[in-house]
This record gives structure tokens, sequence and C-alpha cells, in this order.
């Protein structure tokens, strides 16, 4: 469903992405990793279409499509969904109005019937149900005051209310404690299903123990230097990064 | 913000939809101003003596005032003998009942949703609606009255309760106040009047509708509101112009009396025609409106969205003489293009244990420039007197600014006076967020906007503000991306 070819991407003439090459077939997980600075979270926002990255270089496709030439609303609408390493906060807006204009848009676009207050206020239970939230959180605003777990646990009610297709999720684990980061693995194992893939960006092991991923990707300096099976982020546990920067280093050498 | 123009550009420029002129034929003074302009005025309204003698007052005293510079306001200036001061549309029979209102006229007001067949009304709403120098209709008339409410034109009250205008007319905005007031005393048209006796709570909202459609006319409307003990009115005013490319002036000034234990509430969405993108045409509105809460215990609000007119000078205040009294002030206002807006209020602290709260929304966008100007006095006599005052300002784009300028006088030690405000702009990251779950840019201002303006539209009667919140999508189009 995804295949990303080449990309190479720059921020403030700053190059970041140099290069990534990673196909993601429908029905699986992967998961990535990688020091920080690496160039996760940029990768994550340039396939959602954030402004601030130009791409230089490479080209994604999406279900078909051509992704980077549709606008981020539209890359939502077809069933992107982002959930922020940092979340933003929307100051008067409540968390539920903010969540059904969103569906309905999405709705809309797929050519479905608009929910109403009362059917979405129905599905929003449900959800807030599954992530364990205070049912107080849905009239609050939009991340406002929100502790940082409580922003995390947000943006995976948001993906299950969205229900996308592609779902990208930037480090959604931390900041999470550990029955919280519980609750989040069953809502995204509960998402999972033969018709959509996931993308977990995240540091740990520990929420790859909840959520089986298919690959393992490790992100260094813009680049997948390493692709594997789940074995392979119990092996960075042990291990670190720095063999893993050895060999970067090495090919990198080898090359010029 | 470079995500921005093309959304903002886009919601800037969705059309005006009220600047339509309606064909119908006027009856006009000769244009320019002196005393036998005022004299003809009086004389077609059929007033008596003392309201013609108060209008020469005015305009005498008008003729030795200047008109204010200190507001942070730039337009070229306004000649006074090149307005014409009355306009009405000529209609084939009397004013005064609503089968009798011309066809045209109802037209234009359905055109701008306000019917006023009964019928098709709001059930709980009562409209009086200004057409230019007079009012053409008011609706729910019989029925308030059965309440012993009076709710009708000012020309109207001038005419059936001469005692009540001339008991309340100017014991608050006194002729002499400011240079606009005095202008507005001396040739004002029409305008609404409402009287709520004592321990009555109105049963339905009041609300005027204010309409120029006249070329080259100046509108100079006054309302008197007066609360009696224990009573309980809200009311509302709203209004729209014509699209032209000259600019109008507007000059009203409103009263509001609240005896003991009264509330009033008082809220405006002002739509006035705002001038095109260049910063041609548009309303200059300079507008005197206060409150007195007079008796203990009574409470008068003030709510405002201003997203019209090119240059808005304004500042609703209250003064609260009886103890325990409350004042309140929340405001939005919008500047876009080329607009500016000078607005904010005034709080008068004389009774003990006075309170008032001024919740102060300012949008700039374009080259819009938006000022919060206000003060809150508390007397040496009003102990206990407190104060809060919140004004915050969301800047689209870089070419607009936003400015504040609270004033406070406390004149004891056992009153306080708090004071917040902060700028802030939309960041790209909000709006990426806001898209990243589907919504369009133009969706996505307007919701952070809606939200940054929640306080104040919490306040508004329900009718108004979905079409407060509405109004502040269109007047922001093409604001941000
Ligand atoms: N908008 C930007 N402007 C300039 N530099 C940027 C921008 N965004 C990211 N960078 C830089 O690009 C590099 C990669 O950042 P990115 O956020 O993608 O890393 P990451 O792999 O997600 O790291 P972490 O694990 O700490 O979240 C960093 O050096 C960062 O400072
Ligand atoms: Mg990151």
């Amino acid at each position: 469903m995804l295949e990303i070819r080449n990309l190479c991407a720059t921020a403030d003439h700053k190059t970041i992405l140099k290069g990534i090459n990673l196909k993601v077939g429908i029905g699986e997980v992967h998961a990535i990793m990688g020091p920080n600075g690496s160039g996760k979270s940029t990768l994550a926002q340039v396939l959602a279409g954030h402004p601030s990255y130009a791409v230089t270089d490479g080209e994604v496709r999406y279900e078909g499509q051509d992704l980077l030439a549709l606008a981020p609303e539209e890359r939502a609408r077809e069933g992107v969904f982002l959930a922020f390493q940092y979340p933003l906060e929307i100051a008067g807006v409540s968390n539920a109005y903010f969540l059904r204009t969103g569906l309905n848009e999405i709705r809309k676009h797929k050519g479905l019937e608009e929910l109403d207050a009362m059917e979405f206020l129905g599905l929003l239970k449900e959800k807030m149900k599954l992530l364990e939230m205070e049912p107080s959180m849905k009239s609050r605003s939009v991340n406002e005051g929100f502790s940082g777990g409580e922003k995390k646990r947000n943006e995976i009610l948001q993906m299950a209310i969205m229900d996308p297709k592609l779902a990208i999720m930037d480090e959604t684990d931390s900041g999470l404690d550990i029955d919280a980061m519980k609750i989040v693995a069953k809502a995204v194992n509960k998402f999972r299903s033969p018709d959509n893939a996931v993308i977990v960006v995240t540091h740990y092991q520990r929420l790859l123990n909840y959520i089986t991923p298919d690959f393992v990707h490790v992100l260094f300096d813009g680049r997948i230097v390493r692709s594997g099976g789940k074995e392979l982020a119990l092996e960075l546990e042990e291990k670190g990064y720095d063999w893993i920067k050895e060999e970067a280093g090495t090919l990198r050498e080898a090359r010029v | 913000m470079n995500t921005a123009p093309d959304t903002i550009e886009a919601l800037a420029n969705r059309e005006y939809k009220y600047g339509f002129v309606t064909p119908i034929e006027s009856d006009v003074i000769p244009r320019g101003l002196n005393e036998d302009i005022i004299r003809m005025i009086s004389a077609k309204k059929n007033e008596p003596e003392f309201m013609l003698e108060w209008r020469l007052r005015a305009y005498r005293r008008w003729l030795t005032m200047e008109e204010p510079k200190w507001a942070n306001l730039h337009y070229s200036p306004i000649n006074y003998q090149d307005i014409i001061y009355y306009s009405a549309p000529k209609q084939k029979k009397p004013l005064g009942s609503l089968d009798e209102v011309d066809e045209e006229l109802l037209r234009t007001f359905e055109k701008l949703g306000i019917p006023l067949e009964e019928q098709k009304r709001l059930a709980g709403v009562a409209v009086d609606a200004v057409f230019d120098s007079v009012s053409v209709a008011t609706t729910f008339k019989e029925k308030l009255l059965e309440l012993g409410i009076i709710f009708c034109s000012f020309s109207e009250a001038v005419q059936n309760h001469p005692d009540l205008v001339r008991k309340y007319l100017g014991t608050v905005v006194p002729y002499s106040d400011n240079y606009f007031a005095a202008l507005n005393s001396a040739v004002f048209s029409d305008g609404s009047f409402c009287y709520v006796p004592k321990g009555v709570r109105c049963p339905m909202e009041l609300s005027t509708y204010f309409r120029i459609n006249a070329m080259d006319t100046g509108q100079f409307e006054r309302t008197l509101i007066v609360a009696e003990e224990g009573s309980y009115v809200s009311y509302m005013e709203g209004c729209t112009a014509p699209i032209r490319d000259t600019n109008q002036l507007h000059a009203a000034v409103v009263e509001l009396v609240a005896l003991e234990r009264a509330q009033i509430k008082y809220s405006t969405v002002q739509n006035w025609y705002a001038g095109d993108r260049e910063g041609r045409g548009g309303i200059y509105n300079f507008v005197t409106k206060r409150g007195k809460c007079a008796g203990d215990n009574s409470r008068i609000s003030w709510t405002q969205v201003e997203t019209g007119s090119a240059i808005t000078w304004k500042y609703p205040g209250v003064i609260l003489q009886g103890n325990n009294s409350i004042g309140e002030f929340y405001s939005v206002a919008v500047t876009n293009n080329y607009q500016q807006a000078d607005t904010g209020t005034k709080m008068i602290h004389i009774g003990k244990n006075t309170r008032s709260t001024i919740v102060s929304k300012g949008i700039s966008a374009g080259h819009g420039n938006n000022t919060y100007r206000g003060l809150v006095k508390v007397l040496p006599k009003a102990m206990g007197a407190r104060n809060y005052t919140q004004c915050d300002s969301l800047l689209l784009g870089d070419q607009c600014g936003a400015h504040t300028f609270p004033y406070m006088e406390v004149q004891n030690s056992s009153s306080s006076v708090e004071h917040e405000a902060c700028t802030s702009k939309i960041s790209d990251d909000q709006i990426f967020y806001c898209k990243q779950r589907g919504l369009s840019a133009e969706n996505a201002v307007s919701m952070i906007v809606n939200g940054f303006c929640k306080e104040v539209f919490k306040n508004l009667p329900m009718e108004f503000a979905v079409e407060a919140s509405k109004l502040l999508g269109i007047s922001l189009e093409g604001s941000v991306g």
C-alpha cells in the first residue's frame, strides 16, 4: 500500500532524509527505530505533508497514488493518519467537536453520510471506553492542559475514531506509563486488520512486546541502514546503536 | 506564515452577501447640517418642543467641540456638510402596523434573514426593523404590551411615552459627552425604545436590525432601554449595509438604565460593510454605548462581535452606581484587509462592592489594525470594588497589528484590579495538525479562531452565537492556510 523510493527531504536547507526506501504492505506492522535526530519524525511528517519539509528527491506511492502530490488534508482524507510525537493544543475547541469535524470531512470524502452529534457521541463513548479515558476529556479543549501521557492517549483515540488505512505512530509510547502503554497497545491491536497498515516509530522494545511488528527498520542519519524481523528490536535493546553506527560509518566510507 | 496566504486570501475575499441595494423611493432632506436641518428633522417626526430644544442644545454644543483624535485610527477627514442627515423610504401608507409595510421593504428584510411577518419569525425574538433613518416595523409589540413591556421605535416612544423619554434621555450619555454623541443627539432620526416594568422578566429576546440603504446618508440612531426594579431583558442588535466605494458615517448612541436588581443583557453583532480588499468604502462606525447600573444589585452586560465597518470607534461602558452592581464586557473584534478598530470599554466603579469583568478578543488579519482601549476607574467610595480584565489578541499573518491600552485608576485601597493580556499567532503546526485530521485550512482557521472567541460567544443568545461564529468564518475568509 505504501512504497517509498529514495526519499530525500530538507528543512531549513539542512538535508535530513537522505534516500529512504521502504515498502509497507497491507496488513503489516512496521517498526522504525533509530537514535535521536536520525530523521524518524521527519519521515513521518513528510509522509503527512508538513509544509516545513521540502522533498528534494524520490517518490512515495500510496494506494496507487502519488502521495506527495496530495495536500495534507487530502492525505488525511485518503486514510493517512499521523499520531504526533508532540500533539498540538487548540484552546477553546472541544475534543469532541474537533474530532467530529475531522471525521465528517473524511466521511464526506469517502461519500459517506456525516455523523450527527448524537451518532458521533456514541462512537466517541465506545472508543473512549476502549482507551479507558475519563468521559470529561471529550469536552475539554483539544490537548489543552492534558498531561504528556493523556495527549498520547488522545492521539490514539483519534486514530481509533478516524479508522485510517495507514496509521503512523510517532513515539506514542514515550510519556506513557506502563499501564497506559498496555491500554494503547490493546487499542492498536484492536485497530489492526488485514485492510490497514501501521508504522510504529519507537525507541523501546517494550512497546513491541505488545504490538508485534512484522518488520523492524533502523533509521540512522537519514537512511534506513538495517531491516529485519522483530528479533532486530531485541538485538538493539541489548546492544544499543553503536554497532549499527559503526556499520553505517564503514558503509559510508566504503561508498566515498 | 507561508502556508497561510492562499486560504487567508480566499477567506477574506468571500463576497459580503448583504451588499445589495433596495430600489425604493426615499424621502430625503437636503445635504448638510445647520439649525434648519435639525428643525426639519424634528418637524418630520412631529416632535414635542422639548425634543427640538434638546436637539438644538446638542447641536450648539457640537459646534464647539472637536472630533477626537486620540484613537489609533487613520482616515481622511469627514465632511459633515456633505452628509444627508435624513432619508426615509417612501411608503404608500403611514408606518405603523406590519401589514402596511411596503412589499419591497419586507422583501429586503427577508433577504437579510429577518422576516418581519410574525408567523415567520423565530418564536422567541421580537424585532424592530430600522431602514435608513426610520423604523419600519416592530414585531410582537402587542404581545409584549400585555406584560407592560414597551418595545417600539424611538419616534413612537417620543409620541406615545414622552414622559419616559424625557425622564431618561441623555441621563447616561449626555449630549455633551463627546463629539459623536453630540452629533447624534442633534440629528438622530430613529432607533429603538424599550421599557420593562417592575418585576417583569421579558419572555423573548428583543432585537433591532439596522439597515443602511440610501447613498451618502449618515445613520444616526438612538436606543434607550430602561429596566425597572427586579426586571430582566435581553436585547440584540444587528446591522448591515450595501457595498459602496465611498464611506458612510454611522454614529449611534445607546443608553441603558438598570434599576435595583434589574438585569440588562445587550448583544451586538456588527456587520456593517467593511470596505473592499484595498480599503475602499465601508462604514465609519462611531458609537457611544453606555449603561448605568443605577440601582443596587443591578447588572448590565455588553457582548459584542464586531466584524464589519471600515472603522470602529466604540467603548460600551457601565457606570456602576448601585452597591453590589455588576458590569460586564465581552468583545470580539475582527479586522481584516484595511479595517481598523479602536474598541474597548469603560467601567466606572462608584458603588460599594461593585464588580466588573472585561474579556476582549481582538483578531487581526491582512493589514487590519486592532486596538483595545479600556478604562477601569474605581472612585474613592467604591470600597471593595473588583475588576478582572483579560485582553487577548490573535494575529493572522504578519502585516496586521494588535495594540492594547488598558488604563486603570484605583482611588481606594480596598479594591482590586487585575489585568491579563496575551498575544498569539495561529501556528503553522496547529494548522497542520488540523489538516492532518482532515480539516481544510479554512476550516482549521475558523475553528481555531472560534475557539479563541469561545468565552465571548458563550455569552451570546443562541440565535446570535451561531450567526456570530459563521460570520467570523466569513470575515476571515482568505486570512490563513
Ligand atoms: N523543521 C526543522 N528545521 C530544521 N531542522 C530540523 C527540522 N525538523 C527536524 N530537524 C532536524 O533534523 C534532524 C532529525 O530530526 P527528527 O525530529 O526527524 O529526528 P528523530 O529521529 O525523530 O529524533 P527523536 O528520536 O529525538 O524524536 C534533527 O537534527 C533535527 O534537529
Ligand atoms: Mg522524533
